[in-house]
């Protein structure tokens, strides 16, 4: 008996340890995609806007890290992240940024405007925040159908001024909506500092007024936002209602990469790289006795060869047809009464 | 059985709600109150409070929570309680809603209504008498329709909740109570896209939609009696798409249209249906395109004045005997 519980111990241990490394992959992952995304904007072969969430990767690791495939996940504009945590294929999500027929959007619209339904990740528009009010109504729908699924909604403090934001949060909070609100306060919305954004703190302290918890969390140390990130969904998952996580973090580069982002002080990106996700996390691994040089080794091969391969799927997919600028307008008729969402 | 305007919209949620356990409503006050004109009476007694939903007011929130239901397969209703405040919800209707299937690749459907009393002659002044469907008919992605009858708003509600794109509803209110009409006893539905010819007439062909539908068959029985002129009176029903088919049709066989609606003149649907006929009817035209539509000047409150702005059937019949002369 007690030899059973200590291999079940062992095995769950060693879940949590494939688990763990898995965050870690993810990480590098996304670090090594948006590299490789900014060294082809510089190329010019991806054009328009492209919104680096360089900095910010353990936030949306840590909170995308305890999902199920079900949940329903509204990314901002800068999360990239969350297309290849929740699975979405990286030489379709390469093809989307390069406007290739293969893209999420077959060439429509821009970056992560594409979404992925099949991965329940919603393709957000431009309007900041307008997300959270189809996140709430996503969540709207599991509570009606009692599914035991959560919707996530990430958004900036940037876009936290915004009448959406309060709105969703407001009716989430009425009806115990089982939605979990991220915010990503990357301390710029745009130039525009935290101190000519809001009079108080933190975003996260706005929660209690609509009748709901919110949590302060530091964006840069996904062990941190894991190991919240866990309690909250499964919480908002049992019924209990929204809650909101605010990550603290910063992002390195400009708003977009058109913009040099010269209103920030040098030593204030300095001293926010000293404290970079990823060798925080580095130094977490090596501390439970992972052989992180061979460690890097494998997963930095691993990330290499699926970013070269995504770049290669979306260099030789084809542009679309003109033509194709009239089509996915509309759902044809008749209707599906299966009304799965889906065509 | 005879139905009201407003009976028949109530009819065809329930209906719909019976039929389909995904389809749902919400709003502000649709529920405990049945609505501000009580057009969802009695929904929330026959399909509970998880279906038939009250919101804050909120109507970014109203739309946008709609949007992502139904991406995952509900069919919701929501309502904006006057069509004045659908300016609330803009973004999230055109750039959210209409976007949505585009920017998914084809690979989303978004089948939400969103009905919106509008309308004037009411006394609703400048808040509560708009017609803001103008503002919608140029975005792809929507469809708009704006019935004018009970068997149209019943019809045409229905072909909405069941089309898996964003429709946007418009409902007189003018006409809630005034239109009564014998409805089949059985299920009936009315296609989006389609106009229906009213009544069919040689001289004079009238182009309308919504509340001045029934001034212009008035002002068409005034000028047949008085005038010996036969006028064809055609009902756009969906003002996006536009039946362009039926448009051509009756222009070309009269060779004179008059185009009556109460939103206002500029910008309206009006300016489109009239470059439609230019482009493609012009050989068949005997007369200039003519248009009767609110003047350009918000739905001001004060009696007189809203009477000054608004058309009415003697504009109509104005008009009518102007461009017959021509």
């Amino acid at each position: 008996m007690a030899h059973a519980e200590t291999t079940a111990a062992s095995a769950e241990t060693a879940q949590r340890v494939e688990y763990e490394l898995q965050l870690y992959y993810w990480m590098k992952l996304i670090r090594a995609f948006e590299e490789r995304v900014s060294r082809l904007h510089r190329q010019n072969k991806i054009l328009g806007g492209v919104y680096s969430g360089a900095g910010q990767e353990a936030v949306v690791t840590g909170v995308c890290a305890p999902l199920q495939p079900g949940d329903f996940v509204a990314p901002l504009h800068r999360d990239l992240g969350v297309f290849l945590v929740r699975g979405v294929d990286p030489g379709r999500l390469m093809a989307q940024l390069m406007g290739k027929e293969t893209g999420l959007s077959r060439g429509k619209d821009s970056f992560l405007h594409g979404g992925d339904l099949e991965h329940c990740v919603f393709g957000s528009t431009s309007m900041l925040g307008s997300s959270l009010p189809v996140a709430a109504g996503a969540a709207l729908k599991f509570q009606i159908k009692k599914e035991p699924r959560v919707a996530v909604a990430f958004f900036g403090e940037g876009a936290s001024s915004r009448g959406d934001v309060h709105e969703a949060m407001n009716f989430a909070g009425v009806r115990k909506l089982p939605v979990v609100f991220v915010c990503e306060n990357n301390r710029y919305a745009y130039s525009t500092p935290l101190d000519k954004q809001m009079a108080i703190e933190n975003v996260a302290d706005r929660a209690p007024a609509y009748g709901f918890k919110g949590h302060v969390v530091s964006g840069n140390d996904l062990l941190a936002v894991v190991q919240l990130a866990e309690k909250v969904v499964r919480r908002v998952r049992a019924g209990g209602g929204p809650e909101l996580i605010e990550c603290k973090t910063y992002r390195y580069r400009g708003h977009s990469e058109h913009d040099a982002a010269l209103y920030r002080d040098k030593e204030e990106l300095l001293e926010w790289q000293s404290r970079d996700p990823i060798p925080r996390y580095e130094f977490y691994l090596e501390k439970k006795g992972h052989d992180m040089k061979r460690i890097r080794e494998e997963i930095d091969e691993r990330v290499r060869a699926v970013v070269q391969q995504a770049v290669e799927f979306a260099e030789q997919s084809p542009l679309p047809a003109p033509g194709e600028a009239l089509e996915d307008l509309y759902a044809p008729a008749p209707l599906n009464p299966a009304g799965d969402g889906r065509a | 059985m005879e139905a009201t305007y407003l009976a028949a919209i109530n009819q065809a949620l329930h209906e719909e709600m019976r039929r389909d356990e995904n389809v749902i409503v919400m709003g502000e006050d649709v529920a405990e109150l049945g609505g501000a004109f009580k057009v969802t009476d009695g929904l929330l007694a026959a399909y509970g409070e998880d279906r038939v939903i009250d919101t804050p007011i909120s109507e970014a929130l109203i739309v946008g929570a709609g949007v992502g239901a139904a991406i995952l397969g509900m069919r919701p209703v929501v309502e904006m309680q006057f069509g004045d405040f659908i300016s609330c919800a803009f973004d999230q209707i055109v750039n959210t809603a209409a976007t949505l299937r585009y920017r998914h690749g084809g690979r989303a459907a978004c089948p939400l209504v969103i009905r919106a009393p509008s309308g004037a002659g009411v006394h609703g002044a400048l808040f509560h008498s708009q017609n803001p469907e103008a503002w919608f008919t140029r975005v792809p992605g929507l469809k708009v329709v704006a019935p004018a009858t009970p068997y149209d708003a019943k019809g045409l509600l229905k072909s909405a909740i069941r089309d898996d794109n964003p429709v946007v509803y418009f409902e007189h209110k003018r006409l809630y109570r005034s239109v009564k009409e014998d409805l089949p006893d059985g299920e009936f539905t009315v296609p989006i896209g389609v106009a229906e010819l009213r009544q069919t007439g040689r001289d004079l062909s009238i182009i309308t939609y919504g509340g001045t539908l029934h001034q212009c068959l008035d002002a068409a029985s005034i000028v047949s009696r008085e005038d010996g002129l036969s006028i064809e009176v055609l009902d756009l029903r969906t003002l996006l798409p536009l039946d362009r088919e039926a448009i051509l049709a009756t222009a070309r066989k009269t060779g004179k249209v008059l185009i009556v609606h109460e939103d206002r003149l500029t910008g309206g649907i009006g300016g489109e249906v009239a470059a439609i006929i230019a482009e493609h009817a012009f050989d068949s035209l005997d007369g200039p395109i003519r248009r009767l539509a609110a003047l350009d000047t918000h739905t001001a409150f004060s009696p007189p004045l809203e009477e000054f702005i608004l058309p009415n059937v003697n504009k109509i019949v104005e008009a009518i005997r102007g461009l017959a002369a021509y």
